[in-house]
């Protein structure tokens, strides 16, 4: 059981948005990793957005996600393999309430080790209408040689840009 | 020129880097497959939609009432 965590770094996007956010030079000196998302971007929608995450840099066909997600009506899964990212959800988009963001955290464990690396994750966007989305995912970084999480880069899905404010935190957690 | 935030954990600093013309293609042809993706994803939705309330309309048709066809999906 975790007992510790650490922020190692946050990062807030500034007035010009940013196409994507990304985590580098992260140390191996923790047992976890765990992030917490605070992000709108500029996808035309009101049903908020996904969000493409990869480690280090890493744009291969290893990933996968399978995912549960609910409308405020209705529910829905997917799932996806051999693809170039994994995705987590949902962001705010552009057509959702203005200066909302949706709410995310990621978790990945073990992720120094040398098998593939799992993630499960949560989030909500906010919309304050009867539509609003929320989801679960659970996803894999399966590359062929594999190797410690040195990076990790979040991406909109549909969207191209992050709005302002909009924030990242990594944290580390040991277990001891 | 779209920009992309870097956070250097070692460091603290974060970085703000313009994209490559590469990446800009990238990430347009991305949006755009995602797109098409979402797409067919709804399209699939909405048949699947349609042929169930397709069945349920020859179902009544053939007499069963509300409550036994929605037993059948149990």
């Amino acid at each position: 059981m975790a007992n510790t965590y650490t922020a190692i770094a946050t990062v807030t996007v500034g007035a010009g948005g940013a196409s994507t956010i990304e985590f580098t030079s992260i140390p191996a000196t923790y047992t976890d990793l765990y992030v917490l998302l605070s992000l709108r971007d500029n996808r035309a929608s009101t049903s908020g957005d996904n969000v493409k995450v990869t480690f280090n840099s890493d744009t291969s066909s290893v990933y996968s996600y399978r995912l549960l997600y609910g409308d405020g009506s209705s529910a829905g899964s997917a799932s996806g393999s051999s693809e170039a990212q994994t995705r987590i959800q949902y962001a705010s988009a552009d057509n959702q309430t203005a200066s909302t963001f949706g709410s995310l955290n990621m978790y990945v464990p073990n992720y120094t080790s040398s098998n593939a690396k799992s993630i499960s994750s949560e989030g909500a966007s906010e919309n304050n209408a009867t539509e609003a989305y929320m989801g679960l995912t659970a996803g894999l970084w399966n590359p062929a040689t594999q190797a410690a999480i040195t990076s990790i880069k979040f991406a909109p899905y549909n969207g191209t840009n992050w709005k302002q404010y909009s924030t990242a935190t990594l944290y580390g957690i040991k277990n001891s | 020129m779209p920009t992309k935030l870097v956070v250097d954990c070692s460091t603290g600093v974060t970085t703000e880097v313009e994209l490559t013309a590469e990446e800009i293609a990238q990430m347009e042809a991305d949006a755009a497959a995602y797109a098409e993706q979402k797409a067919q994803e709804e399209a699939a939705a909405q048949a699947k939609a349609e042929a169930k309330a397709a069945a349920e309309a020859k179902l009544a048709a053939l007499g069963l009432t509300a409550d036994e066809i929605a037993a059948l999906g149990k």
